[in-house]
């Protein structure tokens, strides 16, 4: 069944209207391929991702209930999925009114952009589509065999450990990771028939003849110690590493299904994290070009109220948190405003005459440049890092907050610009999930693994982390340690299947 | 055919419904929990079934917000990851903390039913009404081609054509023939429309206290469930009584407090009245609960209960369920007395002591353990 269709007639040629602007404008993107669908589609999307086909995992179910019930309550409305492929595909809701579909268009070709230009986004797979869809059949497959009930509990362990990436991964090339091997395997002094899966085949390729040559080797000798654990992982570790996934993948003693259901599910946390670290800056310059191409071209006078109300409510300010959309595309906007004055540099920081600064304009005009510039090279951090000022909190009127153990709620802590900016830079640092290490693969000489929570000053979530920890158990099959700091004492928690122990 | 999303779906549901079986304890004891919506749907809170992740904690986080205020200012409400407002990006999200997950009453129903291993009830022998349903469950020869079966009309087609030697394995072409065309048809059943009515009694003089009451809610809400389930059409009729006894809407049962003392025999015999008036027993399920804290005013008036029982109630009754709500208060003595009676294993008497929220689920054990 179809449950998406292309657009035509009237909205066809309205994206060829679009399109146009979006090109004028100078904007530079993949062939964008809109389909409408009904409300119900968009909210299976939605729960899968952005993605027609995902595998089977009860989660999307639980994504979809709540978006559904969201929808049918009224509560919240989807009115665009849009998804980093090439081609680039967009779904629009057919229940859209007309200025709707016009914002989201424009919405869309700035996403677009974005995905094809901005850095992080550079080693992305374009073909995601296909990739998701096999991992679906894969899955499905794994799971006639080995059971529903395995798979998805195995799948459910895994994606406990899903957040817990490596950003530097997203620039492997396969010659880097080759390098990166031969000397992690120089260092660790592994066997040599590790040598044979250095080079760039696929990681699923690899987790699978890695299993494959495991397996004849336990059967070549029977007698060999059951312990199934790498001798390799057995060695101390050249260097802690943050790519967990992609370790257990290589070490845990897995079945051959068990790495290969890893590796999908590790590519597709990769391959969703560029998104994830660029949030602002994305939404942000989506905003940025629906905005300009509606108010400078695309809005008939009689839509310009309709479109005002929508907007608005995209912008709207939170108390609680940063709208990414809003800080994104005011910061794009003043950024272009200072470099079309010349408000940047040495000579304007350092005036001292208020009168002057208020006035100043050099006439330099450098600002589409500027934006274009950033958005091709920047991620969420150093966007806000190198262009958050202090004039910008205060017309923004940003405050950090904080709990207040007395009052028992959380109140404004300070409109400090320093505060401020370092509140959402750590609040962005990687990618808002805690820094975890795997430090010792052979901890205390027992083949039990050591993962270290590199502390920034937030502990973690105590409850949250013991379940983690018995996921992490049931992969590794060894006891699992997690060294962290709890109310600032340095703590290290023991999981050895059975119950949890508190090492001060 | 369904998106696959729907197997997820249903395979949420299954899980979800197996942590409220597990739960089921929980919910019962704290009794106001599971919200009814509209008549045969529930919405049951609970804890999201989150995946779970190393994360920061909330509340030593903290964060940046917009808006106007000035140090020291509560910020409205929770953080809330979620609150994204118009558009959405792909694969981002939390979820969030709590679910509302909604259940039939059958559902529900059948939770329960699992859980205290509850036998369907075995209506009485006498049917009231017979009604009959047509369901689409039999295949026919003939038919009108709306209703054609395409999977068996080719699978018997196929059979003609192996069994005829005109299938050729390496151009598999089935063309059904007016002789191979099955159709959907319809089997008509009767079932018996069974009709059932709860006569719900309660002791409302001063010794029986909110907790107690609380007690009888929680209790009555899951007999009811149960009851729903069983029965297509079910009548409630609620009856308080201290001294004296009337009948009253639902909302005025859970609510009332009287005082003074009491005489079990004046509900028993309103009881009695509602019965002689509207509930032939040849027609109707009849299932009057009593519960209170077993103080009676005095010994002649247990007697004259126990006469109303033996000769007019339990007779006319599927069952007689009395309920004693353990109270400070009560003396307890009715049971003993009911007990001194007629004995733990009686045919249609059934008699319980809640002595606290905890006990409410052994005590829906008791009465409906039976299956009558």
């Amino acid at each position: 069944m179809n449950r998406t269709r292309p657009i035509s007639g009237d909205l066809l040629t309205l994206k060829n209207e679009i399109e146009g602007y979006a090109i004028e404008y100078g904007l530079d993107f993949f062939p964008q391929i809109f389909e409408v669908c009904d409300y119900d589609t968009v909210n299976i999307l939605a729960a899968q991702g952005g993605f027609p086909s995902r595998y089977p995992h009860w989660r999307f179910g639980m994504d979809y209930d709540q978006l559904s019930k969201g929808y049918a309550y009224g509560l919240q409305k989807i009115y665009e999925m849009v998804i980093n492929t090439d081609p680039c595909y967009a779904y629009l809701l057919q229940a859209n009114n007309w200025v709707d579909q016009k914002i989201v268009m424009a919405h869309v070709y700035g996403h677009n952009d974005f995905f094809k230009n901005n850095a992080w986004f550079s080693g992305t797979n374009r073909k995601m589509m296909d990739v998701m869809a096999n991992h679906g059949t894969k899955i499905r497959r794994y799971m006639e065999r080995y059971g529903q009930d395995n798979v998805e509990v195995f799948i459910d362990r895994v994606l406990s450990l899903e957040n817990l990436l490596d950003v530097n991964v997203l620039f492997d090339t396969p010659e880097l990771q080759r390098k990166k091997r031969s000397v992690d395997i120089k260092e660790m002094g592994a066997g040599e028939d590790d040598n044979f899966l250095v080079d760039d085949r696929s990681q699923a390729l690899k987790a699978f003849m890695r299993s494959k040559s495991r397996n004849e080797k336990k059967d070549a000798d029977p007698k060999a110690k059951t312990d199934e654990h790498e001798e390799s992982a057995q060695k101390p570790l050249a260097k802690p590493t943050r790519d967990i996934l992609g370790f257990l993948m290589e070490y845990a003693p897995c079945e051959e299904w068990q790495s290969d259901v890893i590796s999908c599910l590790r590519e597709e946390a990769y391959y969703f994290l560029p998104q994830r670290l660029t949030k602002i800056m994305n939404e942000g310059w989506a905003s940025y070009w629906h905005s300009t191409i509606m108010t400078q071209r695309a809005l008939d006078a009689s839509e310009i109220i309709e479109f005002a109300d929508k907007h608005a409510g995209v912008m709207v300010m939170g108390r609680q948190n940063i709208n990414p959309y809003k800080v994104g595309i005011e910061l794009f906007r003043d950024i272009e405003y200072r470099w079309n004055t010349g408000r940047f540099g040495k000579d304007y920081n350092d005036c001292t005459n208020m009168k002057d600064k208020a006035a100043w304009d050099t006439k330099l005009g450098k600002g589409k440049e500027k934006i274009f510039e950033i958005r091709k090279s920047h991620n969420d951090i150093s966007f806000i890092d190198e262009f958050l000022t202090p004039d910008f909190c205060d017309r923004q009127q940003l405050f950090t907050y904080k709990f207040n153990p007395r009052s028992g709620r959380m109140e404004i802590d300070t409109r400090d610009f320093e505060a401020i900016k370092q509140k959402m830079l750590s609040q962005l640092t990687n990618f808002g999930q805690p820094v975890i290490e795997v430090e010792d693969a052979n901890f205390k000489n027992r083949s039990e693994l050591l993962l270290r929570h590199v502390h920034y000053g937030v502990d973690l979530d105590m409850q949250y982390a013991h379940q983690t920890l018995k996921n992490l158990y049931g992969i590794w099959r060894r006891p699992v340690n997690l060294a962290t700091a709890y109310e600032e004492k340095e703590v290290i928690f023991h999981f050895d299947g059975k119950e949890m122990k508190v090492n001060h | 055919m369904d998106h696959p999303i729907k197997r997820d779906h249903a395979r949420f549901r299954k899980i979800i419904k197996g942590k409220i079986r597990d739960n089921l304890r929980r919910y019962v004891s704290q009794g106001q929990q599971i919200i009814p919506k509209g008549t045969d749907k529930f919405t049951v809170p609970m804890p999201s079934i989150d995946i779970p992740r190393f994360k920061f904690g909330d509340k030593s986080q903290g964060g940046t917000g917009q808006g106007d205020g000035q140090a020291g200012d509560p910020v409205q409400g929770q953080p809330d990851p979620n609150g994204k407002p118009g558009q959405g990006e792909a694969g981002e999200g939390e979820g969030s903390k709590e679910l509302d997950v909604e259940l039939s009453l059958e559902e529900l129903a059948r939770i329960l039913g699992d859980e205290l291993e509850l036998p369907n009830i075995e209506p009485k022998g006498k049917k009231s009404l017979k009604s009959t349903v047509d369901k689409y469950t039999n295949i026919g020869s003939s038919g009108p081609d709306s209703l054609r079966h395409l999977r068996r009309t080719y699978k018997q087609a196929l059979k003609r054509q192996i069994s005829s030697d005109s299938y050729d394995p390496e151009n598999p072409t089935v063309v059904p023939i007016r002789r191979d065309f099955k159709y959907k048809s319809w089997q008509t059943k009767v079932q018996n429309e069974n009709a059932a009515v709860v006569i719900y009694m309660m002791d409302v003089s001063g010794s029986m206290g909110d907790e107690q009451k609380e007690i009888v809610r929680t209790e009555s809400f899951w007999i009811n469930l149960w009851l729903k389930s069983q029965y297509k059409d079910i009548q409630i009729r609620y009856i308080i009584h201290d001294a004296t006894a009337k009948e009253v809407d639902e909302q005025t049962f859970f609510r009332t407090r009287e005082s003074g003392g009491t005489l079990i025999s004046s509900a028993f015999t309103l009881c009695k009245q509602i019965i002689d008036a509207d509930y032939p027993p040849t027609e109707w399920n009849i299932y009057p609960f009593h519960f209170s804290d077993g103080d009676n005013w005095s010994a002649d008036d247990t007697k004259l209960c126990l006469d109303l029982l033996d000769n007019h109630i339990i007779p006319a009754s599927n069952q007689f369920c009395y309920g004693q709500v353990e109270s400070r208060y009560g003396s307890g003595q009715f049971l003993k007395d009911l007990m001194a009676r007629y004995g733990q294993g009686h045919e249609k008497l059934i008699l319980s002591k809640i002595k606290n929220k905890e006990g409410i689920l052994d005590s829906i054990k008791e009465f409906l353990g039976k299956g009558k």
